[in-house]
């Protein structure tokens, strides 16, 4: 187990190193210069922007560029913006945090009320809870996030006005609630999905029958044996999950006014700040990398037939 | 067995990383979050983070200019008119539009109690221009003696000190220019002719942060991405001094998100309504909605080194501008936020005039007619450039609409994903037909509109459009002795543009903001910017 640990980290220096070169180089083929970019559409002078290319380095070629960004990077130097002269790293540890804080939010939420969901409806197939569910959950997945966003907002807001339109302050988790549902919604209507048909399937398993037979009590038998059989699937799909909800907050983001990575990532691609747009996405393969390696040991808990060494 | 010891592991695992994020984020200011960031008598609005830190000749953006704006004041600013009103200067002067003399009003400090002195002003402006420093807006001090010694096209500067800025006393000082500029007065009003207080030059990388100004605000703090406030300063002497107690510039991420928080009552201004929200905010605000024209322009610019246009006949670019319906395009695609073009320059700025011309009037047949007898489009085909990020899409797919049905030319837009990569076609020659242009005042004069734009040398000229009688009338207007001549001699440029057609003036643009019911007295200024200044709490 620890070895097989230790192995897993080591391979994730490798593909770390990739995905930098790979964002990197995509960064550099894009079109669109950022210190052009920054005179605007208002009269410049062409040799500031000669100078400023050259002292930033972006006349060299690519791979002085790259060498120069990992140099920096092994030192623990993520860079400096060009526009705005702050420090990457500061950039990071502002957005990041807002972020964690909004994926963790929305990650419990899709868990415990997707699983709780699934489980409801998965021990009684073709009940009417069964079919609420269905029901739901179809809404949840066709319903674009901005539309439930704007409705939500609406809803709570302005007509019971128990929350502020958008978030005032990152940290307050009562701020948070309204994009943390907006954000989990769809995850969680796989998630439930997910888990009652696994159940349904396993129910009719034969280590269920087995079960029943010996005469064990039902919640010992849908509490050990059935769930743990049949959240193998559903774990997968959180694990990588995580990762979506830290990326894919743009638009969440954009209709409650959060501060996080979506933003921050956005924003520096527009404005071409390649550097910013590496460290930001680097950050989040490495978050990737981690889950996908909790959910690997998460198997062996839930299925000891997988053992590691 | 192994699965329970495995549980343990992953169970530490994840305490591990629990523990990691609270710690990052039980970080600042906890005090805050029950006031919901308000506080009173304090002015609110949408004013994004800057680009860059903030140094007055360096930002050319509004998000900062905003901020600039509020921490520094030059030495005249303009009304509501476009008539300059003094504010640090007590005069600006000149006999031959050539050597200018300044005088400073007396008593004027700083935030930091150091007196504004001709010497503030002389410093900041030769450290501005010389390009060890990388100033953005350096360019704007070329017209002053000396600007090429610190500010050479290659190679280290020669000098830190241009020899056209002579300090006299401490509250006069003389700007020598190198030619005449008989509108040179009006370039002061800019924010880039800002002094600077001494502790400036001992970091100016600090300083960017945490600006010391001579305006009417004076910094507090700046919560990147997130807010920066400043607070009346007591000591203010200007005309403009702050009507309020302070001003929270607000980062939203959409204006979306800002709009529905001045409808609940979290944000006193928004500057300007998404388009999402513009049927309805008039009603939603209702005394509270600003809808007012302010001096920038939006033309379509033909490339004149492309195939579609070059050596083009003035003749179809006049028919093409007559197939263009203004009127119902501003009314329905651009929910009135802009007002069809009847000339080159806004009405606002200084020497607008009535064109004697029907150009800008839809009308298919007479189109029809000016694209014949100029010989018609080569290709029968026309790309318009836009830049997808600015939501300028629907407008252009109208004016294609409105050409295609009109001429029969067929009219595609050419989307570039982003501004960045619009731009850099633009200067790299590499416009197919024409390209979507935008400009706003820096100085309320039709100079501005006309020599910045359409001058064969100018560097905001990226149709390259050249024509030599335009440079030689602009000449003219360059050398007349006072700014009434100039401005003349410039109506008569803007005439001459009629028949040569280097770009087909679109519309002129309006805001669409409003406010909340906290505030009142929320204004606009010619260039569109909200007068904050002026703005009263309730």
């Amino acid at each position: 187990m620890g070895r097989y640990v230790a192995r897993r980290l080591l391979q994730m220096i490798p593909v770390f190193i990739g995905s930098t070169f790979l964002i990197f180089m995509m960064m550099y083929v894009l079109p669109g210069d950022p210190v052009r970019a920054l005179m605007g559409e208002q009269a410049f002078d062409p040799t500031l922007v000669e100078k400023m290319r050259h002292d930033l380095g972006l006349d060299q070629p690519w791979w002085w560029q790259y060498g120069h960004y990992l140099a920096g990077l092994f030192q623990g130097d993520f860079g400096t913006e060009i526009a705005s002269k702050r420090e990457i790293s500061e950039i990071i540890a502002a957005a990041f945090p807002v972020t964690i804080r909004l994926t963790l939010f929305a990650f419990t939420f899709t868990a415990v009320v997707g699983i709780g969901l699934g489980i409801i409806a998965g021990l009684r197939p073709d009940s009417v809870q069964d079919r609420g569910l269905l029901t739901l959950t179809l809404i949840l997945i066709s319903m674009p996030s901005f539309v439930l966003g704007y409705l939500l907002q609406y809803f709570f807001a302005f007509q019971l006005q128990m929350v502020t339109p958008t978030v005032q302050d990152s940290e307050n988790f009562g701020d948070l609630l309204l994009p943390a549902v907006v954000l989990g919604s769809l995850s969680l209507a796989y998630v439930a999905r997910l888990t009652r048909t696994s159940m349904v399937e396993n129910l009719r398993a034969d280590y269920m029958r087995t079960a029943v037979a010996k005469g064990l009590p039902r919640r010992r038998i849908v509490g050990v044996h059935l769930m743990r059989n049949s959240l193998i699937p559903v774990v997968t799909f959180l694990g990588t999950d995580i990762g979506n909800l830290m990326t894919g907050a743009i638009v969440t983001e954009g209709i409650f006014n959060v501060q996080g990575v979506g933003n921050a990532i956005f924003e520096a691609l527009t404005r071409r700040e390649g550097a910013t747009v590496v460290g930001i996405a680097s950050l989040i393969v490495i978050v990737y990398l981690f889950t996908s390696l909790i959910v690997d040991l998460l198997y062996a808990v839930l299925d000891p037939r997988i053992r590691y060494a | 067995m192994r699965g329970a010891r495995s549980a343990k592991w992953v169970a530490g695992a994840i305490v591990v990383a629990l523990a990691a994020t609270a710690c990052g984020g039980g970080s600042d200011d906890k005090g805050d979050s029950s006031k919901k960031g308000a506080l009173a008598g304090y002015v609110s609005i949408d004013v994004g983070e800057p680009q860059k830190p903030l140094v007055p000749a360096d930002t050319n953006e509004s998000n900062g200019g905003y901020v600039i704006r509020a921490l520094f004041t030059q030495l005249l600013d303009f009304d509501e008119k476009g008539e300059i009103v003094y504010t640090n200067a007590e005069s600006v002067t000149t006999k031959d539009s050539k050597t200018w003399t300044v005088k400073l009003k007396e008593g004027w400090k700083f935030h930091n109690g150091e007196p504004v002195t001709a010497q503030s002003y002389v410093d900041a402006w030769n450290w501005y221009a010389n390009s060890k420093n990388n100033q953005q807006n350096a360019f704007w001090f070329s017209d002053i003696v000396g600007y090429e010694d610190v500010h050479p096209d290659k190679g280290e500067p020669k000098s830190d000190k241009m020899s056209g800025l002579k300090v006299v006393d401490d509250t006069t000082f003389t700007i020598e220019l190198k030619d005449q500029v008989p509108y040179f007065n009006y370039k002061l009003g800019y924010t880039t002719f800002a002094p600077l207080p001494k502790v400036f030059y001992d970091d100016p990388k600090a300083f960017g942060q945490k600006p010391i100004g001579n305006g009417p605000y004076q910094f507090e703090k700046w919560t990147h991405k997130k807010l920066i406030q400043v607070k009346a300063w007591d000591g203010y002497k200007g005309p403009n001094k702050a009507q309020n107690k302070g001003i929270q510039f607000k980062h939203y991420a959409t204006p979306e998100a800002a709009y529905q928080d001045v409808v609940s009552g979290n944000l006193d201004i928004i500057k300007q309504v998404g388009p999402t929200d513009l049927p309805k905010y008039k009603q939603d605000l209702g005394d509270g909605a600003l809808d007012q024209p302010y001096a920038a322009i939006q033309t379509l610019v033909p490339a004149f080194y492309s195939k579609t246009f070059k050596g083009v006949d003035p003749k179809v670019l006049q028919g093409l501008s007559m197939a263009i319906d203004r009127d119902t395009i501003t009314k329905t695609v651009l929910n009135n936020t802009r007002m069809p073009a009847t000339s080159f320059t806004p009405p606002q700025v200084k020497g607008n005039q009535q064109l004697d011309t029907d150009i800008f009037k839809y009308d298919p047949a007479k189109a029809k007619k000016l694209i014949k007898e100029g010989g018609g489009v080569p290709g029968n085909k026309i790309w318009i450039q836009y830049n997808t990020d600015g939501g300028h899409k629907e407008w252009v797919t109208a004016v294609c609409e409105s050409i295609r049905n009109a001429t029969g030319v067929d009219c595609v837009g050419d989307p570039k994903p982003d501004f960045a990569t619009d731009l850099e076609a633009r200067d790299n020659n590499e416009v197919k037909s024409m390209y979507r242009g935008g400009w706003v005042a820096d100085y309320p004069i039709n100079i501005n509109f006309l020599k910045e734009l359409y001058h064969s040398k100018a560097e905001s000229n990226n149709g390259r459009f050249s024509d030599k009688e335009i440079d030689k009338l602009m000449e003219k207007g360059d050398n007349a002795s006072s700014l009434e001549e100039a401005v003349k001699a410039y109506q008569e440029v803007e005439k001459k543009l009629v028949d040569k057609m280097p770009s087909i003036p679109l519309w002129y643009y309006r805001i669409n903001g409003g406010h909340g019911k906290n505030v009142d007295n929320v204004t606009i200024n010619y260039q569109g910017d909200i007068q904050l200044h002026k703005v009263t709490v309730k």
